[in-house]
């Protein structure tokens, strides 16, 4: 799947226009994926996954700031996320599937936040960008 | 249900009898499309009455699903994960977390539902 001309801006547009709502932003996606998704809790065990939870709030952040980086280097993101990538292949193994759950999320904070900002031609482009991310952080898995 | 076949292309595989699908705009416009939307959605509702029995609601859709429109159940997860979103885009932050894993879990059962009759 191929990112074109038109899904880079439309990525950039929703950064742009998110800017330093990004971290919060970061911080509910997980809190959604962890109440919708439970099974995603159990890569956290070691985390108070209770509500207004500051290691949630700062691991929210980390993710942000690595979708961020994304959209900024989108011509080259597998660059980008390079050490991220080696990360979830040597230690973390969080399973593939996984990584379409948290974009799920994150898409419905960006509606719940934003909804004019997120038209269907906008989604289509920010769902294929999670995609494109979660296909660099498990590509070296095997 | 335009949504679906913005964001998911290849579901318009199944509606090649809905007339022009050749852009955003169109899909946006179709008529076809919008009263094929208003049909699901009233289905949901009929779902959401009966709660306890999702199977047997969904039984004959489900068989009519398999056998006539021979549409892969996967569909049915990316429809439920759509409504979801237009749901969130529809409440904003009355959608809460919690709100929407219960949604989540609905339109899982009834993509589920949907999928039971199938062999």
């Amino acid at each position: 799947m191929v990112l074109s001309a038109n899904d880079k801006s439309n990525v950039k547009a929703v950064f742009g226009k998110i800017g330093g709502q990004a971290e919060e932003f970061g911080a509910e996606t997980l809190e959604r994926m962890f109440a919708t998704y439970p099974q995603t809790k159990t890569y956290f065990p070691h985390f108070d996954l209770g509500k207004g939870s500051a290691q949630v709030k700062g691991h929210g952040k980390k993710v942000a700031a690595a979708l961020v980086e994304a959209a900024n280097h989108i011509d080259d993101i597998a660059g980008a996320l390079s050490k991220l990538s080696d990360l979830h292949a040597q230690k973390l193994r969080v399973d593939p599937v996984n990584f379409k759950l948290l974009g799920q999320c994150f898409l419905v904070v960006v509606a719940s936040h934003n909804p004019a900002l997120l038209t269907p031609e906008v989604h289509a482009s920010l769902d294929k960008f999670l995609c494109a991310v979660g296909t660099v952080l498990t590509a070296k898995y095997r | 249900l335009p949504r679906l076949l913005i964001v998911y292309p290849w579901t318009q595989r199944f509606f090649d009898n809905f007339g022009n699908l050749s852009s955003p705009t169109a899909i946006i416009g179709n008529p076809k499309v919008r009263a094929h939307g208003k049909k699901v959605l009233t289905s949901f509702g009929e779902a959401i009455k009966n709660l306890d029995n999702l199977k047997g609601t969904y039984s004959k859709l489900s068989e009519l699903h398999c056998e006539r429109l021979h549409v892969d159940p996967e569909n049915f997860r990316l429809l439920g994960d759509i409504l979801v979103i237009v749901l969130a885009a529809h409440f904003g932050k009355d959608f809460t977390p919690a709100c929407q894993a219960t949604w989540q879990k609905l339109v899982g059962l009834v993509a589920h539902a949907l999928a039971h009759k199938y062999h």
